[in-house]
């Protein structure tokens, strides 16, 4: 009970925007209550039963005034409504330059790949002053990954991958909580976010405690092991479609639609691979579902996009 | 009113509840007042269930620390509690006790549509009880009242099969109330009675109805379907059986957000007949009134995904959801506008049950403001899953309806029973529950605001301080509800005086005598002039 706070830490670059919606909100809403409070009481006083104080001109209806308190709140509601909805935008969409982490949600701990490799469990480390885009999904039931201090919070969804962003504006530990209930230990399905000056974190990153094979490479063995390359590679069969600059591309299906080569896409691909069959080839491909875990198509999916980032290289430097 | 003299000479002893003697004549009477009777004596027991566990939660939670229960039987406290308080007595409270008691006597009709159909719903209800009771000591259900899934579907290795299956079974309860009230409304309103003419009670009560047929299908449905899949292994919502678990989500919520309608709109209709007769005066904008009831009736239909901001729905359905929700609080805005219109330039006596209407106004208005907090897309994310969220709904469903639940009683309790309660000891308790209740749930609003999540069983220190005050708060609300228990049923050893109308108020209902006889009238009432003649107090005092 050391301290007892009323407000809670503001440590990202939207947590202050929300809080200035938030003491508006709080603003109108004891501006109303007031307005209901004083009514209330001074007809409570004044017009008691047995008072003097005249009745003459008492009214059961007026129109201008229901239209009136029906119209003044439905523009500031409509206000609130679009100044909000812009900053949930500004949420969702994250800058291109963020940094990507995967997290996968478990019960009852959460379990953080850094693309450079690094694991953490109930750790999240950040550099401050620069975009994170969280990569989410659970292996079982519903989480929801939740930083107060940085006005965020997504659900986890087993089956599919859900994003996040958010730029830490400074240095500390702050809370990190499960806050969609998951079962018996939800509440201890807690942790730390540490967020840290750049260069601490790149001090952090080539620790020797914590650095290990990068994701890519990792998802190269996998690649490997599983035997994806029998079809997936350019110098053996091509019974599937190559990989080599596929990253962000648009992809032609089947039935003539298109899609954007994503993570939520390669993760369908390789678990649900009848879903979206790419156009001219036959559907060949047996599921990985019950085979590989929930990092290891992490991993995957870090390998498909490093095979375009070195195609992009190779690009520039001829 | 010339059936006043006539009653003063009626036989005391010649009323619904000397109709019959013993235990037969109550459970097998088809007579509405008598099926009100057994529905509070049946909800008033789920009340206090719900109220132990609430107990025990707050207990638990006066340390940060694990103390009292382990963490699968707080899980287990909080599911029970959601589930008993929302199913088994916010929704029949007060249409199943005073909707029951009171729609064909303020329409002036003999009894309901289908007498039978009634009496069939307290015995559904209770069978739905019963399921939900062995469940409880067969060890209980942890999955939070709103089921989620995969968790209920696969995960949760309690009894989730039983309480499914009573919530689905209670469902029909509130279906066929809501059916013999539509149809009794529709059609058995005494002569003269135009729906313009009608109480307010009478459109909440029909706008509920409404809401309760149309929702009620879709939480039987999706309960069936979570059976299915977790017994059979039918893939709907859980993603390794090639389900989808948004699906239940945008499913429960369908009925669950027009639930909370179910639960706020009767109360609302018992607000608008205490605030008139405890302030001598008409209605303020009657028409509104009932336009306004009947918009949220609507709306509430089209709001659900605002549970859902977070969950991975659409940013754009967001949007939506989220403008549709700002719009819905506006008809809420009208009538708290009304209602303090109403009292302006009224003659206001200080009795009990204008002490809950001027309880609920004041709470009611809180729970809607802080509803826009979670309408708003960008502060919802922070908000929602914290106690912000818990604080606000229970301002409305506690605040509001149980206030309005409560209120009602006290003002009809004369009408039911003929006896009047001790009015210092009731309007004692009216003010501890005031009191109790804002101490247990205001911190709760700050507590959400600093991130606190709802369903944490063990919570960081700092938070230490406010779940404190509000275990304190929980406390006094508690007594604040027991007391009433013990002044009302004290009230029955007193003498059957209170006379046909105690309060002076209008309504037919009032036009009878106190407790009505079993057909409720001698003579079919004809109505010709508008409800709420509160003219000029000196006429209407007797």
């Amino acid at each position: 009970m050391s301290s007892f706070p009323l407000l809670p830490d503001s440590a990202s670059t939207i947590s202050d925007q929300i809080d200035a919606l938030f003491f508006f909100l709080v603003a109108v809403s004891v501006f109303f209550s007031l307005i209901i409070t004083i009514a209330l009481a001074f007809s409570a006083a004044r017009y008691r039963k047995g008072s003097t104080a005249s009745r003459k001109g008492a009214l059961s209806d007026y129109l201008p005034l229901e239209l009136a308190w029906s119209i003044i709140p439905l523009i500031i509601a409509m206000f609130i409504f679009g100044w909000s909805a812009k900053l949930y935008l500004d949420m969702h969409v994250a800058p291109a330059n963020a940094m990507e982490v995967y997290v996968v949600g478990k019960q009852w701990m959460w379990k953080i790949q850094h693309p450079g490799g690094n694991r953490e469990i109930n750790e999240l480390h950040v550099p401050v002053g620069r975009p994170v885009k969280l990569i989410m999904t659970s292996q079982d039931v519903i989480h929801s990954f939740y930083i107060p201090a940085f006005r965020v919070k997504q659900d986890v969804l087993p089956g599919k991958y859900t994003t996040q962003w958010f730029e830490a504006t400074k240095p500390g530990e702050y809370h990190l909580f499960c806050a969609e209930y998951c079962g018996t230990s939800h509440s201890g399905m807690i942790g730390k976010v540490i967020a840290m000056e750049p260069a601490d974190y790149e001090k952090w990153l080539s620790g020797t405690s914590s650095a290990g094979i990068a994701m890519a490479s990792s998802g190269a063995e996998v690649f490997e092991r599983f035997g994806c390359k029998t079809c997936h590679r350019q110098d053996t069969g091509l019974r599937g479609p190559a990989l080599d600059g596929l990253w962000g591309k648009q992809v032609k299906l089947a039935d003539g639609k298109t899609i954007v080569a994503d993570q939520e896409y390669i993760r369908e691909s390789i678990l649900n691979p009848g879903a979206k069959t790419v156009a001219g080839y036959q559907q060949l491909m047996p599921t990985y579902k019950n085979q590989l875990t929930n990092e290891q198509v992490n991993q995957l999916i870090e390998y498909v996009r490093s095979l375009s980032a070195t195609q992009e290289n190779q690009g520039n430097n001829q | 009113m010339s059936n006043t003299v006539h009653h003063s000479v009626v036989d005391r002893e010649n009323d619904y509840i000397h109709a019959g003697y013993g235990l037969k004549s109550w459970l097998l009477t088809v007579d509405h007042k008598r099926i009100a009777i057994l529905y509070l004596i049946s909800i008033t027991i789920f009340f206090f269930v719900g109220g132990f566990f609430a107990f025990l939660l707050r207990l638990e939670l006066m340390t940060p620390a694990g103390d009292i229960v382990s963490a699968e039987t707080y899980n287990k406290l909080f599911t029970m509690h959601g589930v008993v308080m929302i199913f088994f007595f916010l929704i029949p409270s007060i249409p199943a006790v005073l909707g029951n008691f009171l729609v064909p006597l303020m329409i002036g009709a003999k009894d309901l549509a289908f007498p039978k159909l009634n009496l069939m719903s307290w015995y559904v209800y209770n069978i739905g009880g019963i399921f939900a009771l062995y469940a409880l000591v067969n060890g209980g259900v942890d999955t939070g009242w709103t089921f989620y899934t995969p968790y209920s579907s696969t995960y949760s290795l309690s009894n989730v099969v039983p309480v499914v299956i009573g919530a689905f079974i209670l469902g029909f309860s509130s279906i066929l109330t809501a059916l013999n009230f539509i149809v009794t409304i529709h059609k058995m309103r005494a002569p003269g009675l135009t729906w313009f003419k009608l109480p307010l009670f009478i459109w909440a009560s029909y706008a509920t109805s409404i809401i309760t047929v149309l929702a009620t299908p879709v939480i039987a449905i999706t309960l069936c379907l979570l059976l299915f899949e977790r017994l059979m292994g039918v893939g709907i919502f859980d993603p390794a059986l090639g389900g989808d678990p948004i699906l239940f989500q945008h499913l429960f919520w369908f009925y669950s957000h027009p639930a909370v309608y179910i639960m706020i709109i009767p109360s609302m209709g018992v607000i608008s007949e205490v605030v008139t007769c405890f302030a001598r005066k008409r209605i303020f904008g009657y028409k509104f009134m009932a336009y306004a009831i009947m918009a949220i009736a609507i709306f509430g239909f089209l709001v659900w995904g605002h549970h859902m901001f977070i969950s991975g729905q659409s940013v754009y359905a967001g949007f939506v959801f989220s403008a549709l929700s700002f719009m819905v609080a506006i008809p809420s805005a009208i009538k708290v506008f009304n209602w303090t219109a109403t009292l302006y330039k009224g003659h206001i006596e200080f009795r009990t049950p204008i002490l809950y209407a001027f309880g609920f106004i004041g709470l009611f208005t809180i729970g809607g403001l802080t509803g826009l907090f979670l309408a708003s897309l960008a502060t919802d994310v922070h908000l929602t899953d914290t106690y912000f969220v818990v604080a606000h709904f229970h301002y409305i469903m506690v605040g509001g309806a149980v206030m309005g639940y409560l209120g009602g009683i006290h003002f009809w309790w004369p009408k039911m029973t003929g006896r009047m309660y001790n009015e210092a000891w009731a309007k004692f308790s009216a003010l501890i529950l005031f009191v109790g209740f804002n101490l247990t749930f205001f911190p709760q609003f700050v507590l959400g605001y600093l991130g606190m999540p709802r369903r944490y069983y063990i919570y960081p220190d700092e938070f230490q301080v406010l779940n404190v005050l509000s275990t304190a708060g929980a406390t006094i609300l508690g007594l604040g509800y027991i007391i009433p228990m013990v002044y009302l049923l004290w009230s029955l050893r007193k003498e059957k005086n209170v006379g046909t109308n105690p309060w002076g108020a209008t309504g037919l209902e009032w036009t009878t005598q106190s407790p009505p006889i079993t057909h409720n009238f001698e003579k079919t009432p004809v109505v010709t002039g508008e409800p709420y003649v509160y003219q000029e107090e000196e006429k209407v005092v007797e």
